[in-house]
């Protein structure tokens, strides 16, 4: 055959090209067995940990916060499930552009404008730990979790989660009370209660929320799962789950009608005020309130804007709880400790009389009766029941210099933290020679202790500073024979059944020492005020079919400023069972609205009472009191004004098995 | 030149000039070593799709598995027909076949069918035909055939710049596809065939500086001036493995999830334990990372297997370049065996992480019917050279 030369096999140069390819084939090939040795054999191990890490997921299954209840069971705080639409931060793209316009696109989704999302985010931010998701928006609609999903990869770092959000069925019940619960911050994290938590965990901030956190958190629930590169979890890949268990639910020692009473009573009023009701032989707190309010719902999605009104002056701050984070001078009702320090230390007995013309002149200075009584010769239970400043101003005026009003003040719960289970309570002040020598030395104050002072708190006025609950301790030492209570506004803690875990009793503080005839001799002053000829609060009280004790106060706060006003009652008279006080700033005398709102809430507590006496006849008192089954009082024995001493009666407290 | 084999000898004179079946069919002539290793490949190739893609396709658990053993029976069967077919007359062909190129490729632009944003097939029934992926043979079969017969015509330089011409234009229509990988698969085999065809290493040192200029304009200057010329996503894969852990959720994120899955294979593989793979941490598994399957499910035993049935394959494909016995086989087959080489180098580099992910499939392992059935035709034609050589050495001519 012929070939011709371009056709013919050239194999001396060809030899050359082939062997160069097939050089450069088995160095090739060479490469690829290294590598492929190098990933399975030598890094074998590391890769197929990689492997198994790859295809496991585990998440935190949110256990629902623990509801909470008043003492029958109304619930105040549940949970209800809301989507929310949360961004992680670290999964948004880089870029700035980029990730404005996800986040523009993802605001027009919920009626966001792209600067409404970034506030959000920068606002959340500095609440949330680093690392947890930060929440857009909460109760979002379906839809949103179907867009998202349809439209994987154009979302990076989105997410439509399931929450639960704290749902609040008593509206503002009790606001100030329940406080809140949110997302754990970064300093929580770091130190306190709550560290060792996980970004992202609710816990309780505020109130109830806070103080009982460790009952009403749950354990999260946690899942391992096998998924796939998109993060789906696969058929059957379910590795191991611990279910989540839901936090306990707390019962509280509020009752219902009185609460809504007292905060009826305070709203109908429209002005700053508080109360409190408690029992005083346990320290229950059966209704605590502070007006203006405010519905705690608005924490589900608050903007740092609403926070801010919320503690404003402007609006009364409305998160701030007057019954214990106040800072109040009492008026009359603080005679009280005046007339303990004075009967227990004899400068007084019952049987002395004092001459009050209407008022006292120290040096330069003239104290004198409000409204310019004169109430002439006086002794100690009128004095009580008709207010007499002058009385008191005397007595204040002869323990100036010993600190024995001081000693008695503080030995009934006044300028001390009173224990309460929530957190927030002012200590107050209960002014001193020591205290005010010490500022007057530091160059504080303008002039060292003087008379005048003391014969100002005798009145429970000038530097004085406590709040309703220490002055519902006070009187409840008082009513109950000398047991300094711990309040408390937790009652049981409760399994998801209902069944009862642990009952919540912290027990009294302490005892304080109070001779029987001077319990009697107050007691009795306290009830002529509501019901002697010449009480204060005779005409609120003397039409009520339960017999109380009671004391007005008129605070005057400055010259400019109506007066506040006090009431503080211990019912049924003469073997209280619980101490009610309310306080309304600018509220006038005591017996303009202190004591008329004082009034609603007892009726409130004695409402099975006050509806049988109404349907029966007044004569059916004796049939007792639903809730205070142990009382025997009958309203008739008593004699209004009559006796001022010596008649006793027995100290025996007889209401102590009952709770209320 | 000339001499008679012993079986010629042993045979009958009466029936001197009738060959037997065998020998009709080229069975004896074919380059065994080569058809088992293809075989062996396209066999492994069908056993892994079975384990490892049953349900990847709802209602249908054995999809890919089942077409992927009727590519394989249809591509035996080609590369049977192909062996017997003489190379040579593709050669009288090559301006038909460089022609078929051309329009079949850039007729899908017209009637493609779109998948995953890039026109590369057209859809019949039963099977959807990618005209790049015969391109691959086809444009060897007839740039040799212009190689050999523009041998004389003008200078070295302007043959040099023709065959590059000739060979990139339809590299550059799949490149607008967008198929990248594919169309490097051309510009590489034009390249080897221009090698064997004797183009001077001054060009090829020429032709490298050029390429390296290209990929510095393409990949940094073009997107720095504004006029990109690759897509971002091209890019990125391009790019990427040369930093593979940096972005997990990236384009390097593949291949990292590709390179952790053949490394948990280690030894002997996971088998149905490969979870990486079968959980969709690698994407593709049935085309272009079937690889990593391989890796993660059989280990180093398995993959070491399959990389040696491709040394095998190479070797004999470079061994039939030398039996040529004239210079249009040895082109044709150089062209092959280089473009087989490339793309076993590219598509395992990259499950491995030292390649680029181009979308170029593993020959004979990636599912895919064009693929497989193209490569069979080009072993085919490796076969019809062998077959040649030999029969011309037995001083016998194809008829």
């Amino acid at each position: 055959m012929y070939l011709r030369p371009e056709d013919r096999a050239r194999p001396n140069r060809m030899a050359l090209r082939i062997a160069v390819v097939g050089g450069f084939a088995v160095v090739l090939f060479a490469i690829l067995f290294f590598r492929l040795w190098t990933l399975q054999i030598i890094d074998g191990p590391q890769n197929l940990a990689q492997a198994k890490e790859n295809r496991m997921r585990t998440t935190k299954i949110v256990a629902p916060r623990g509801k909470i209840m008043t003492r029958n069971g109304e619930v105040l705080v549940d949970n209800r499930t809301s989507l929310a639409l949360q961004v992680d931060p670290s999964k948004l793209p880089a870029e700035t552009a980029a990730k404005n316009a996800e986040l523009k696109e993802l605001g027009a989704l919920v009626h966001m404008k792209l600067p409404a999302v970034l506030k959000r985010i920068a606002e959340e931010e500095k609440v949330v730990a680093a690392g947890a998701p930060i929440t857009v928006r909460r109760d979002v609609g379906y839809h949103l979790i179907y867009y998202i999903e349809e439209h994987p990869g154009k979302f990076p770092g989105v997410t439509v989660e399931k929450v639960f959000v704290r749902n609040y069925p008593g509206e503002d019940e009790a606001a100030q009370l329940l406080g809140y619960a949110g997302e754990i911050s970064e300093e929580e994290l770091k130190e306190g209660p709550y560290k060792g938590f996980e970004p992202g965990e609710i816990v309780g901030k505020e109130g109830i929320e806070r103080s009982y956190n460790q009952f009403l958190h749950g354990t999260p629930g946690i899942s391992r799962y096998q998924v796939n590169a998109l993060g789906e979890p696969t058929p059957g890949g379910n590795l191991h789950s611990t279910p989540p268990i839901p936090g306990r639910s707390l019962k509280l020692t509020i009752n219902p009608a009185m609460q809504k009473a007292g905060e009826a009573a305070l709203a109908e009023r429209g002005l700053p005020g508080a109360f409190v009701s408690m029992n005083i032989h346990n320290g229950e707190i059966l209704a605590m309130g502070s007006y203006p309010t405010y519905d705690p719902a608005v924490w589900t999605n608050i903007s740092t804007k609403q926070y801010e009104a919320l503690a404003s002056e402007e609006t009364g701050a409305p998160l701030l709880n007057r019954a214990i984070a106040s800072y109040y001078p009492t008026g009359s009702t603080y005679k009280l400790m005046t007339a303990l320090a004075g009967l227990e230390n004899g400068y007084v007995t019952g049987s002395t009389v004092v001459e009050d013309n209407g008022y006292i002149e120290l040096g330069t200075q003239k104290f004198e009766n409000s409204e310019g009584a004169v109430n002439g010769p006086i002794s100690l239970v009128h004095a009580i029941e008709v207010s007499s400043d002058v009385y008191f101003y005397k007595l204040g005026a002869r323990m100036w210099n010993n600190n024995d009003l001081q000693n008695w003040s503080h030995k009934m719960g006044i300028g001390d933290p009173t224990g309460i289970d929530i957190p927030g309570q002012v200590e107050g002040l209960v002014p001193s020679k020591k205290w005010r020598d010490e500022l007057f030395e530091n160059g504080e104050t303008d002039r060292p202790w003087s008379q005048g002072d003391d014969v100002q708190l005798a009145v429970g006025q000038g530097d004085l500073q406590t709040n309703p609950l220490q002055m519902a301790i006070a009187y409840s030492t008082l009513g109950n024979g000398g047991t300094v209570v711990t309040p408390h506004l937790g009652k049981e803690v409760l399994d998801t059944a209902g069944r009862v875990l642990r009952e919540i009793d912290p027990g009294p503080r302490r005892h304080v020492d109070i001779k029987p005839e001077t319990r009697q001799l107050i007691m009795e002053g306290l009830h002529l005020a509501t019901s002697g000829p010449g009480g204060t609060a005779t005409p609120v009280f003397g039409e009520f079919p339960i017999p109380i004790a009671g004391k007005t106060g008129t605070a005057e706060r400055s010259i400019f400023e109506p007066n506040q006003s006090w009431f503080i009652s211990l019912a049924p008279y003469p073997n209280p069972n619980i101490v009610t006080v309310v306080t309304i700033e600018k509220g006038g005398f005591g017996a303009e609205s202190a004591a008329p709102a004082n009034k609603q809430i007892l009726e409130a507590y004695f409402h099975n009472t006050l509806k049988k006496e109404s349907e029966e006849g007044t004569e059916a008192a004796e049939e007792g009191y639903e809730e205070e089954s142990s009382l025997e009082g009958s309203t008739e024995e008593e004699l209004p004004g009559e006796e001022s001493t010596g008649e006793e009666v027995p100290l025996v407290e007889t209401g102590t098995g009952e709770g209320g | 030149m000339m001499y008679a084999t012993r079986a010629r000898q042993a045979r009958p004179e009466l029936f001197d000039d009738r060959p037997s079946i065998g020998e009709r069919l080229g069975l004896a002539q074919m380059d065994w070593v080569l058809t088992l290793a293809a075989i062996g490949l396209i066999g492994f190739s069908v056993f892994t799709l079975g384990q490892a893609t049953t349900h990847d396709v709802p209602g249908s658990p054995n999809y890919y598995v089942e077409r992927q053993a009727i590519y394989g029976i249809v591509g035996v069967i080609a590369m049977l027909v192909m062996s017997r077919i003489d190379y040579s007359r593709f050669r009288e062909l090559r301006v038909g076949i460089y022609a078929f190129v051309c329009i079949s490729i850039a007729l899908v632009f017209v009637f493609g069918f779109a998948a995953l944003g890039s026109r590369r097939s057209f859809e019949l029934p039963f099977f959807s035909f990618q005209p790049s992926e015969l391109a691959k043979l086809l444009l060897v079969l007839a740039l040799a055939g212009f190689v050999i017969d523009g041998a004389r015509r003008g200078s070295p330089v302007r043959r040099t710049l023709r065959y590059l011409a000739l060979g990139l234009a339809p590299a550059a229509l799949v490149f607008l596809q967008p198929d990248l990988g594919t169309s490097l698969v051309l510009g590489v085999g034009t390249l080897a065939v221009m090698y064997f065809g004797g183009v001077p290493w001054t060009h090829f040192a020429a032709i490298g500086g050029v390429i390296v200029a290209l990929i510095a304009l393409v990949l940094v200057v073009a997107p720095d001036v504004g006029h990109p010329v690759l897509k971002e996503y091209q890019e990125q894969r391009l790019t990427s493995f040369l930093h593979p852990s940096s972005d997990p959720a990236g384009a390097g994120y593949q291949q990292d999830q590709s390179m952790v899955a053949i490394g948990a294979g280690q030894k002997t593989g996971r088998g149905n334990q490969a979870t990486q793979t079968r959980l969709d941490f690698v994407p593709e598994r049935s085309t272009d990372f079937i690889f990593a399957v391989i890796g993660e499910r059989y280990g180093f035993v398995g993959a070491a297997f399959v990389l040696s049935l491709y040394a095998l394959l190479i070797w004999r494909a470079l061994r039939i370049v030398t039996l040529s016995k004239n210079r249009y086989g040895m082109l044709i087959a150089g062209g092959i065996a280089v473009e087989l080489l490339f793309q076993v180098f590219v598509n395992v580099g990259m499950c491995l992480g030292i390649m680029p992910i181009t979308g170029i499939p593993l020959p004979m392992m990636s599912y895919g019917g064009s693929s497989v059935l193209a490569t069979f035709l080009a072993i085919g034609v490796l076969q019809s050279v062998n077959i040649q050589a030999r029969l011309s050495r037995q001083g016998r001519f194809a008829w």
